[in-house]
């Protein structure tokens, strides 16, 4: 039985350790150098920091990770540095590019575990030099040992905002505000349905009360105006709850409003999406073993929608034996499958303590960039609706018309900004608006003309 | 309910079929368009768009004429130039054979009255200093262009709203029927619509429906292959071709350039389900290696899409353009093989005429329905 | 954007060179690290006239971090490793 398995993140991790310990042997396919994914995204060699600094209170789960990661590349037919850009279910083949080498990778099932990217909303002046997504900002400091700037301010909400202001002022870098976006009652409201997480809830009042104990500006359900500066950053804005505007120097922002899925190959593959109300994002259809309808292609980890590095995990490992049960094999999947559902429950609590600031998106002035690709801004956006076209009653129309996603990056960054704004121009709910449709290549390749090489 | 009876029931919201309902509504008929999807969803929105004369089949030139004429005036008709623009075409050879075609082809586009200047072995590289080697002559078309094909039909289409048509998209008709005076018409989700004419411009899904009435066509799906690269700085101003057509590309002024070459795959669907294509990797690799033989420079830049769409494919390579022959009030016009997007706008003007007038200037024998059977025969 | 060199900054040196000019880096820097922690200030233009970009996400998914290397071609700053005597060009 040909597998191929795409990621090598906790969920990749996990579902090619349970591949093996089956007996099979599978393609396992990863963009970065090392594998690891981006949570716990291991330095170059030469980095000399230890795991308790690089991760903190994860430092025994990602070592574990790394564990099994370095012990299942020699067993696996272990492909680094490869982009699979492109999927036929039909033939069930994947398209790789490595190092200027295409090839195909025949499959018989094949396990996406594509991971997720920051959730961002478009901000006056985010394309500056020196803007970055609150990931960004953590594989800087974590992969590179670097600050993106000196003196930086983080813009969001959810659990990585106040742990990426942390890690930055542990590090030794300025921090020159926490924003959150998020009212403090929201996340008050919610916190009884978090204690049920193990420790993440207690984790993020700890970085909250450390950062306030060290005296960093904090301010919460703040509505952001501006990153200011002139080729770079030098400045942000916002508007307190109570209205009021402030004002922080800083030459580097990190902004992130939670994460979304890069779906990309499964939408390739085929398999339909939903709509999830709760996580406000838009998640390819599976079971809760990584099952989709579409014959031989399983799902797992926060690229089938968002469940953290944990959820992930177990997902990689279910989603594997999900394969070999469909296989004929015989397969024990009853305590896995609790844990999923527990984690499932603490997870729905943390949505609605951090929910997404739709309101934001929708209420950006019409001089704001919101496709960074393609520079186009958010009134050329909501014209879409008003001629000379027939208005544009979803997205993949009001692409066609403005060209939003039709650049290098294909909406995975604008996306679910743009459609908040026209869904708010529409005055219809953002499912009714849809999606913006997946195209090949998941990700730019170069225009050459080399040999196809197919391995089995 | 009375908004379901009409003069008129186009069947197609491709670029044709939304021309159709606009000139049919400035002339003060009762249209409603039934569109399956959204209007320019499938081989009028994702081509290529070329607005191309030179190269077609002869039979096709009154009709790319006075197409020509109209994009002239898009902006009049449908509020938006479309981005059309007059870049000229330039059909290129890439051996003695291929050469021998362009000049043939001038006598064709004479007797047309299509400007057409052949550039020569010499000419062609200093005028075109970035086209690659194999390239050994040019037949340039300088009235020839191109448009942006996601902007037409829906700008056609609002057009028709604003001259008075019913524009219905979402509207997937599944069952045909004639009971002698009315076209009875039901969808999937159960409403009816009748007129006492219908127009079927359903591309491919086209033979579905002149099959429906007793008059089938050997039609088969199309999805030509296209990509598009990331921004460059703008140097290609013609739109190109080749003799044999198995790649052509265009730069748009953004910097863009959009290349087509093969086909992909599809399956068109049936009734209530919803169709699909897609770019197939080995042709788009083959496109890419075609495009770099073309134009040099291209290689390594970044292809950042690919797509493709649903047109109807006839034997012959030109559409069905028509009256039915099996039922009054019928009129055809569908299977433009992949070369449709430059005709659409006269083709709802030709089939106005059909309608309304009983006649048209343009002549229609070459594309009538009846020419398979004969054939067959 | 100047990023800040905070921890692990005892490794090796690497020398490569941005348009002609010199990029002083650190064995292990990503071609991004290496560039916006050098001095360069910025990675490439954005084609529609919104000003100078130095990568958003680094992760590879943003697309905003594109330069071109002599000899490797167009590569995301991101998720290249620098090397030694890398030839630089913005863009």
């Amino acid at each position: 039985m040909k597998v191929a398995v795409v990621g090598a993140g906790p969920a990749g991790v996990r579902a090619v350790e349970a591949l093996l310990a089956a007996g099979i042997r599978p393609v396992w396919i990863d963009e970065a150098m090392d594998g690891g994914g981006r949570i716990y995204q291991r330095p170059p060699t030469g980095m000399r920091r230890d795991a308790r600094t690089l991760y903190g209170f994860e430092a025994a789960r990602a070592t574990a990770l790394h564990a099994a990661l370095d012990a299942a590349k020699p067993r696996a037919d272990w492909r680094p540095e490869t982009l699979a850009w492109n999927i036929r279910p039909g033939r069930q083949q994947l398209h790789t590019l490595s190092a200027g080498t295409h090839g195909v990778v025949e499959y018989d099932a094949a396990i996406l575990c594509t991971g997720a990217m920051d959730r961002v909303v478009p901000v006056k002046g985010w394309t500056l030099p020196g803007v970055t997504t609150m990931g960004g900002a953590q594989i800087a400091l974590k992969s590179q040992g670097c600050g993106i700037g000196q003196r930086v301010a983080f813009l969001g909400s959810g659990p990585l905002l106040w742990l990426v202001a942390y890690q930055y002022a542990k590090a030794g870098a300025q921090v020159a505000a926490v924003l959150d976006t998020t009212p403090f009652a929201a996340k008050a409201a919610a916190a009884p349905g978090m204690l049920r997480g193990p420790a993440t809830f207690a984790k993020g009042l700890y970085y909250i009360g450390w950062l306030r104990a060290h005296g960093v500006r904090i301010a919460e359900g703040v509505t952001p105006l501006a990153i200011e500066g002139e080729g770079s950053v030098s400045g942000i804005r916002w508007r307190d709850a109570k209205g009021a505007e402030h004002h922080a120097d800083c030459d580097a922002v990190g902004i992130g409003w939670g994460l979304k899925p890069e779906a990309q190959l499964a939408d390739l593959a085929g398999v339909p999406f939903n709509f999830d109300a709760l996580q406000h994002n838009w998640v390819p259809r599976r079971d809760a073993a990584g099952r989709t309808p579409v014959g031989g292609i399983y799902l797992a980890g926060d690229g089938s929608g968002i469940g953290g590095a944990e959820v992930a995990e177990l997902a990689g490992a279910r989603a594997a034996l999900a394969l070999l049960e469909d296989a004929g094999r015989k397969v024990e999947t009853a305590a896995l499958d609790r844990r999923l559902e527990k984690l499932a429950r603490f997870r729905s609590a943390l949505e609605k303590a951090f929910p997404f600031p739709a309101h934001l998106a929708a209420g950006l002035p019409d001089d704001a960039i919101f496709c960074r690709c393609e520079n186009l801004t958010v009134g050329e956006l909501r014209a879409t609706t008003a001629g000379p076209q027939i208005p544009a009653p979803e997205v993949n129309r009001a692409k066609a018309i403005s060209r939003a996603g039709m650049g290098r990056c294909q909406g995975r960054v604008c996306g679910a900004a743009a459609a908040e704004i026209l869904a708010a121009r529409l005055g219809c709910g953002v499912a009714e608006v849809g999606r913006l449709r997946g195209q090949a290549p998941v990700k730019p390749i170069p225009l050459t003309a080399p040999p196809l090489v197919t391995t089995p | 309910m009375n908004d379901t009876r009409f003069d008129v029931l186009v069947v197609g919201g491709g670029g044709a079929g939304c021309s159709a309902a606009l000139h049919l509504a400035q002339r003060g008929t009762r249209v409603a368009l039934l569109e399956r999807g959204l209007v320019g969803g499938q081989a009028s929105g994702v081509n290529y768009g070329g607005v191309r004369q030179q190269g077609r089949n002869p039979a096709e030139l009154p009709i790319a004429r006075r197409s020509r004429e109209l994009w002239g005036r898009m902006k009049e008709l449908a509020g938006t130039e479309a981005e059309f623009t007059v870049t000229g075409h330039l059909k290129l050879a890439r051996n003695d054979a291929e050469e021998a075609n362009l000049v043939a082809y001038l006598d064709v586009a004479k007797q047309h009255g299509l400007p057409l200047r052949m550039v020569g072995r010499n000419a062609i590289h200093v005028e075109y200093p970035w086209l690659g080697p194999q390239v050994v002559a040019g037949s340039f078309a300088p009235e020839d262009g191109s448009a942006n094909p996601r902007l037409l039909a829906p700008a056609l289409a609002r057009a028709a709203q604003d001259a008075g048509a019913t524009v219905l998209e979402r509207t997937e008709v599944e069952h045909y029927a004639h009971d002698g005076t009315l076209f009875r018409l039901r969808t999937v989700d159960g409403r009816e619509f009748t007129a006492p004419v219908l127009l079927n411009m359903a591309g491919f899904w086209g033979g579905r429906i002149a099959e429906a009435f007793g008059e089938p066509v050997p039609v088969k799906p199309l999805s030509p292959n296209m990509m598009v690269t990331e921004p460059l700085d703008y140097f290609i101003e013609p739109n190109l071709g080749v003799v044999g057509g198995n790649v052509y590309l265009r730069q748009i002024p953004r910097g863009n350039v959009i290349i087509g070459a093969g086909h992909g795959e599809n399956d068109p669907g049936q009734p209530g389900q919803v169709p699909w294509s897609r770019p197939v990797p080995e042709v788009t690799m083959e496109g890419a290696r075609l495009a770099i033989a073309l134009v040099p420079a291209l290689e390594g830049v970044q292809i950042i899409r690919s797509w493709t769409g649903i047109d109807g494919n006839m034997p012959d390579k030109i559409p069905v353009i028509g009256p039915s022959s099996t039922t009054p009030g019928l009129f055809h016009a569908f299977g433009f093989s992949g070369h449709g997007f430059q005709l659409g706008p006269a083709i709802g003007a030709i089939m106005t005429e059909l309608v309304l007038d009983g006649h048209t200037d343009i002549p229609l024998e070459a594309f009538r329905i009846t020419r398979f059977a004969e054939a067959a025969a | 954007m100047k990023l800040a060199r905070l921890r692990d900054t005892d490794r090796p040196p690497l020398h490569l060179e941005l348009e002609g000019r010199a990029i002083a880096a650190m064995e292990g820097d990503t071609l991004l690290t290496a560039l916006l922690a050098g001095g360069a200030g910025h990675l490439r233009e954005s084609e529609f006239g919104d000003g100078a970009r130095a990568g958003f996400c680094l992760m590879g998914a943003c697309q905003d971090c594109w330069v071109s290397v002599e000899g490797l071609g167009r590569v995301r700053a991101c998720a290249t490793l620098a090397k030694d005597g890398m030839k630089v060009r913005r863009g």
